[in-house]
């Protein structure tokens, strides 16, 4: 196990690099001087531009520059917004647990519904259930999710009036942020009504962010099940009389999750992508948000940073699943 | 003697296209993709002729008009007009034209690109092997939204950009096929065979081996046309896609946001479109799927 982890590490390590050249070459291959982009300032005399130039480390060669680039990567420096001036990282930890918190949500329900979907749909192939099922997976997974987030904001906030249309939570509640988790901090308050509120601002986005990642869990636990279902030991296991609760949840199940795991692992990526798009909709104060205002204004040192991290994390998050799949599946590790 | 070989080849052909129907036909979701893609097609070629309206055109005496069957809606304007009085179904009409050409121009990109990318990792193998594909987990890493959102920051907003940020992010997958399927019949004994009479490596890679790993390469090209529609919409719909006033439906909804509690229709409609076509070419997908794939097809 060990062996297969540090394999896997070291398999990274040219994948990492590779992130880091495309961050550093952003900025360079913007179109107008990486210098005054940078240092956010315009219509400079030429000193200042030297000065700045020297500042950032741009009057040395190409070279040179990505290694301080990934010196001061290295020490968990990653640069100022210009906006705010406050240092990239900073913002980045500030922000993360809302989308955290969004995305874990979304994961939840996606999994919670699509996997029992899945098996059902499979048990009963064929029926009117997994015709249904797999007709809506296909739409889910079709769904344009930032037209679903408004057509759910019409429906909900707009012609029931039961849940609120932006932010994590009504302005009425005011306590200090602790772990930065809306749920646990709105509970922690003791306040009246705190944690409805957070649940009642969560509930759209996470539904709306679950959507694609439901519809693909639902339809690969499907055919998951569907092979596990034909295989030889399944019927040998049948063919002893096992009761067929006993054949689906321990014989069935357990080898179809498998792949099940990897594909939840693998909605990560699609998770951050939904989160762009959720997290404007609904003003929520997250990761995604804070990349689309920083794209379109122009503060390039958050969007280079903020790219590497956003990066950064989902291939942890790919090695993490990857080491799952080796713990459940010994063949993997073996190979 | 030449007469034989053709009208063999051409009888295969056609039993190959025969076969290929006849599971294509079970999946009765993906006739009804092909029916619905197909019109959408005809819709984007006669959207001059289908269009009542001109789809920029505004009529400054009915701003967000409600389509006919609500009060206050009028007979000219089918589906309504949206906040500055152009008509809703014109802009439907005209916004296939770009959802199909951005799909087309997208998986062309994306699929010459990563055939030719992949049949060369896959082909040579070994370093240059190695170097292509740790380029690709690379652009793999980054999720294909935020990456395209910033290729466009990059190159400037734009539906041409918005293209080419999208096929680039997406020719990672046609690669990664390819190398596979193609390190899958390099072992085969009539590549062997070939490479033995003479055949260089230019007409082993394309005409040797490529058409044998067509399969994967058409169903991932479908999969592929449907996210391009989804996700330049998405660009649209974040105001890094097609610019207004192009009736694109992405950029529709960008700009009919702020009425969507007033005006249902300006914001119902160019989604559902969107919906439409994407469901539609995802059932396509299914059934090729279903059609293409030999291990599918046992089962």
């Amino acid at each position: 196990m060990v062996r297969f982890l540090l394999s896997k590490l070291l398999y990274l390590v040219p994948t990492f690099l590779g992130i880091t050249i495309v961050a550093f070459s952003f900025v360079r291959i913007l179109p107008g001087d990486p210098v005054l982009l940078m240092a956010g300032e315009r219509g400079v005399s030429p000193e200042r531009h030297a000065e700045l130039s020297a500042q950032l480390g741009f009057d040395k060669p190409i070279v040179m520059q990505y290694f301080d680039f990934l010196g001061r990567l290295l020490q968990g420096d990653l640069g100022n917004s210009l906006v705010t001036k406050r240092p990239v990282l900073d913002e980045f930890l500030a922000l993360f647990p809302a989308t955290l918190e969004l995305g874990l949500c979304a994961i939840l329900i996606a999994t919670l519904i699509g996997v029992p979907v899945g098996v059902l749909a499979a048990i009963k192939r064929g029926s009117w259930f997994d015709q249904v099922s797999m007709t809506s997976a296909l739409v889910g997974f079709s769904m344009p999710i930032f037209w679903w987030g408004l057509l759910l904001i019409i429906f909900f906030s707009g012609f029931l009036g039961w849940t609120p249309v932006s932010g994590r939570i009504s302005l009425m509640y005011y306590f200090p942020e602790g772990t930065g988790f809306m749920l646990i901090d709105s509970l922690m308050s003791g306040q009246d009504g705190a944690f409805a509120s957070a649940v009642s601002h969560l509930i759209l986005p996470s539904i709306v962010l679950a959507t694609i990642p439901l519809a693909v869990i639902a339809r690969q636990t499907r055919s998951a099940m569907l092979e596990v279902m034909g295989e030889d030991y399944v019927r040998t296991a049948r063919a002893k009389g096992m009761p067929s609760r006993r054949v689906i949840g321990v014989h069935a199940l357990r080898n179809a999750m498998i792949p099940v795991v990897t594909t939840i692992g693998l909605q990560i990526g699609v998770l951050i992508a939904g989160a762009i798009l959720t997290e404007t909709i609904f003003s929520w104060p997250g990761i995604g948000k804070w990349m689309i205002d920083s794209i379109s204004r122009r503060d390039y040192p958050v969007v280079q940073s903020g790219l590497l991290l956003i990066a950064g994390l989902v291939m942890l998050v790919n090695l993490l699943v990857d080491l799952t799949y080796g713990l459940i599946n010994p063949r993997i590790r073996a190979s | 003697m030449s007469d034989t070989v053709q009208l063999s080849s051409s009888a295969i052909r056609r039993q190959m296209l025969a076969e290929f129907w006849f599971y294509f036909r079970q999946n009765r979701g993906a006739v009804a993709g092909l029916v619905i893609f197909v019109l959408l097609v005809l819709t984007a070629i006669l959207a001059p002729v289908l269009a009542p309206h001109d789809p920029t055109t505004q009529y400054r005496d009915a701003f967000l008009l409600p389509p006919v069957w609500q009060e206050g809606g009028r007979a000219e304007f089918l589906l309504g007009t949206d906040a500055v009085g152009r008509d809703m179904l014109s802009r439907l009409i005209f916004g296939a034209q770009y959802s199909l050409f951005i799909g087309i121009v997208v998986v062309a990109i994306a699929l010459v690109g990563g055939v030719i990318i992949g049949l060369i990792a896959g082909f040579f193998g070994g370093w240059v092997d190695s170097v292509i594909m740790r380029v690709m987990d690379v652009i793999l890493a980054f999720p294909s939204l935020l990456l395209a959102l910033v290729l466009v920051a990059v190159l400037g907003p734009g539906l041409t950009n918005a293209m080419i940020a999208i096929a680039i992010v997406y020719q990672p997958h046609f690669a990664r096929l390819t190398r596979a399927a193609v390190m899958g019949e390099m072992r085969r004994e009539y590549v062997t065979a070939a490479r033995v009479a003479g055949a260089g490596n230019l007409r082993l890679m394309f005409k040797t081996i490529l058409p044998n790993c067509l399969g994967p390469l058409i169903v991932q090209a479908t999969l592929s046309f449907s996210s391009a529609v989804l996700d330049s919409a998405a660009l649209g719909f974040l105001g890094m896609g097609a610019q207004p006033p192009a009736p694109e439906w992405g950029t529709m909804l960008a700009e009919a946001r702020e009425f969507i509690l007033r005006a249902w229709w300006v914001v119902t409609l160019p989604g559902l479109a969107i919906l439409v076509s994407v469901l539609a070419i995802n059932m396509m997908g299914d059934g090729l799927r279903d059609a293409l794939d030999p291990k599918l097809k046992r089962s």
